[in-house]
């Protein structure tokens, strides 16, 4: 017969799992010998068993048998660690992928339960790249080199400031509000959503610091340009927010952010737009990675993301779009002076960023599966706000 | 009464009594049985009812098996236990004091402080009380008796009684306490009787805890399907697993009355302490 062997510990001291394992190094029905010294353990061994439901065999030499009935009976896999569903079942709730889940777990209600929807194979490297890419805002933008710059030149660097802390709000937002609807199956993108939102919290942190260095306001909000974010906002399907969000939306504020790192007229400035660009680029390959696998998948998706474009297009036609100061900062941040030559010369320049940004729209538009023309129009539909 | 529905009677000792048993009327409604049940406050208010047939089954308390089995054949009539928890068979309970204490048996105990659970609980104070009193120690004779009452009438389902007189023996307001087996281990595993803290002087026979009980005019088909689905419900099953959980057994069981000796005895002897 199996024996145990306690020496002085008692089932209220733990010893219940030297039982526990005792117990299932046999099968239901056999006998177990319990051996131990603790003053309670006859005591103590006869509520246990009675309480998990294993017959009590014998007081004298405190032998009990495996019971048959278990939590587990019936358990079911949730997938395997390294390989995901097609489909994640809502029962499988937040158990770990791989775990033993008890059948008759809760169902959960994550609205992306379909690999399809938010699969990306590069998920776990851009999750792993970003994680391992977290920069520090207090000590790794050089705070201290504030350059002396002209009033015009700070107030334009105040107005970009502010205009990216809604923008990047935005897209925190965003970020988060998805991350929250994976299904944890798919833990890898939940991941990687949830490491967007907090680099988009360290950006709003830079760019607001940035914006208050020398002054004590920031710039200006326009209409046109909180219309443009609440579409995004306000879109409640994955593909077609991550579309406009990343794919477009981000993917323009790459060509902006490589612009403001040129044209910085500080060296925290010029930090802050190559850390933050960094960041974004890859928000913008999960976006495309994403999507691209889901237009192979469906390629019907790719009628409803371009009508997703026209939608917004249609419902932004009547505001502003990018606030005119915002325009005109870029400008004068280019041109870095208030003479013609130059004012022509940085009126050049956000013409040639505002060139960047459709090519880059057009390439990714492309990469998704778009034909080069459609691609074309599409982009040039996208919102005046950038974002 | 309906005489398609079948009717229970329980005590409600605490809320999760009503989420049990609505848990179990789904589930026996999906399976073909008409079920409800009717709570009480109090096993004495149940028994009565039970006998002026308000409803066909009652799951009782061992004390109220015996005061409707007494009532029932003070009638004329007969009652039946017909199922019960695994967890209600063979239980034990023990006589508990200090490690450093002097007392080492329950000869010991004379003229000192016992602390029980509710007077009407079986397994803390009637069943502890007959194990001294056939010893030849008479509870407040022999020693003192300090109960530890709460909610008289729930026949001490509520582990409260039995808590109270744990820490009172941890305080030193009392010379020994008595609880049932599983609860020596609950308060030493939590804390309320720290490990190594208590001695346990003396352990009861044997004896059988709740049981559902049905009198001779119980509609037989019913009585029978309800049995039959009882003793079929398995742990394995998701949608009853939580129920079984919160009622503390694995697998239902056929009942049988072997088991109360012991309370009998007590009851002949003490009555119940209210």
């Amino acid at each position: 017969m199996n024996t145990v062997e306690l020496g002085a510990l008692g089932l209220d001291r733990g010893g219940h799992l030297l039982v526990k394992r005792a117990l299932t190094r046999v099968e239901p029905g056999e006998a177990v010998r319990v051996v131990g010294s603790a003053p309670e353990l006859a005591v103590h061994l006869r509520a246990w068993c009675r309480s998990r439901g294993h017959p009590f065999a014998a007081e004298d030499g405190l032998i009990i048998r495996r019971g048959d009935v278990e939590r587990y009976n019936g358990a079911e896999s949730a997938g395997a660690p390294n390989a995901v569903v097609d489909d994640a079942p809502a029962t499988w709730g937040l158990a770990a992928r791989g775990a033993t889940i008890e059948a008759g777990a809760p169902a959960f209600d994550f609205v992306l339960h379909a690999k399809d929807d938010v699969w990306a194979d590069e998920a776990a490297r851009l999750y792993a790249q970003g994680a391992a890419s977290q920069w520090d805002p207090a000590t790794a933008i050089p705070w201290g080199d504030a350059t002396e710059i002209p009033d015009a030149i700070e107030d334009a660097v105040v107005q970009v400031m502010t205009y990216l802390v809604e923008n990047e709000t935005a897209a925190l937002v965003v970020s988060s509000r998805f991350a929250a609807q994976v299904h944890p199956h798919y833990f890898e993108v939940m991941q990687l959503l949830a490491l967007n939102a907090a680099d988009e919290a360290r950006h709003v942190e830079v760019f607001r610091r940035r914006a208050l260095m020398k002054r004590e306001r920031l710039g200006l909000s326009s209409v046109g340009g909180q219309a443009s974010l609440k579409t995004l906002v306000d879109e409640p399907d994955f593909a077609m927010a991550s579309f406009l969000l990343s794919v477009l939306g981000e993917g323009s504020f790459l060509a902006l952010l490589w612009f403001l790192h040129t044209h910085a007229p500080d060296p925290v400035t010029k930090e802050i737009a190559r850390l933050t660009a960094q960041d974004e680029a890859r928000h913008v390959a999960f976006g495309v990675a994403h999507l691209g696998r889901h237009t192979t998948a469906d390629p019907a998706l790719r009628g409803r993301l371009a009508a997703a474009i026209h939608r917004r297009h249609d419902a932004l036609a009547h505001t502003a779009g990018l606030n005119e100061e915002v325009f005109d900062a870029l400008v004068l941040l280019a041109a870095g002076a208030w003479t013609p030559a130059a004012i022509s010369q940085g009126w050049d320049a956000v013409q040639s960023l505002e060139r960047d940004m459709d090519l880059g729209r057009r390439r990714r538009l492309e990469r998704l599966g778009f034909e080069a023309e459609e691609a074309e129009a599409l982009s040039a539909l996208h919102t005046r706000n950038f974002m | 009464m309906a005489n398609e529905t079948l009717l229970m009677g329980a005590v409600a000792y605490d809320p999760k009594v009503v989420t049990i048993w609505d848990g179990f009327l789904a589930w026996f409604a999906k399976n073909g049985l008409d079920f409800d049940f009717v709570l009480y406050s109090n096993y004495e208010r149940q028994v009565e009812a039970h006998l002026a047939g308000h409803f066909h089954v009652a799951w009782n308390s061992p004390l109220a098996w015996l005061q409707a089995e007494r009532a029932a054949k003070a009638a004329g009539r007969e009652a039946r236990a017909i199922a019960m928890r695994d967890t209600d068979c063979d239980l034990t309970s023990v006589i508990v004091v200090r490690a450093d204490s002097p007392i080492q048996s329950v000869e010991d105990l004379a003229g000192k402080t016992v602390g029980v659970g509710a007077g009407d609980s079986p397994q803390a104070t009637m069943i502890p009380l007959i194990h001294l009193a056939e010893a030849g120690l008479e509870p407040n004779e022999k020693f003192d008796v300090r109960r530890f009452d709460v909610l008289l009438g729930k026949h001490g389902d509520h582990i409260g009684g039995e808590r109270d007189a744990a820490r009172a023996l941890m305080q030193g307001e009392v010379d020994a306490a008595c609880m049932i087996d599983g609860n020596h281990l609950l308060f030493s595993k939590e804390g309320t009787l720290p490990s190594g803290a208590t001695r346990i002087i003396a352990q009861t026979g044997t004896y059988d805890h709740c049981n559902f009980t049905v009198l001779d005019d119980a509609p037989t088909a019913l009585i029978d399907r309800f049995t039959e689905l009882l003793l079929s419900m398995r742990y394995e099953d998701p949608v009853v697993r939580p129920l079984l959980d919160l009622e503390g057994l694995k697998v239902w069981k056929p009942g049988r009355t072997s088991g109360y000796a012991l309370l009998e005895r007590a009851l002949d002897r003490f009555g119940v302490l209210t």
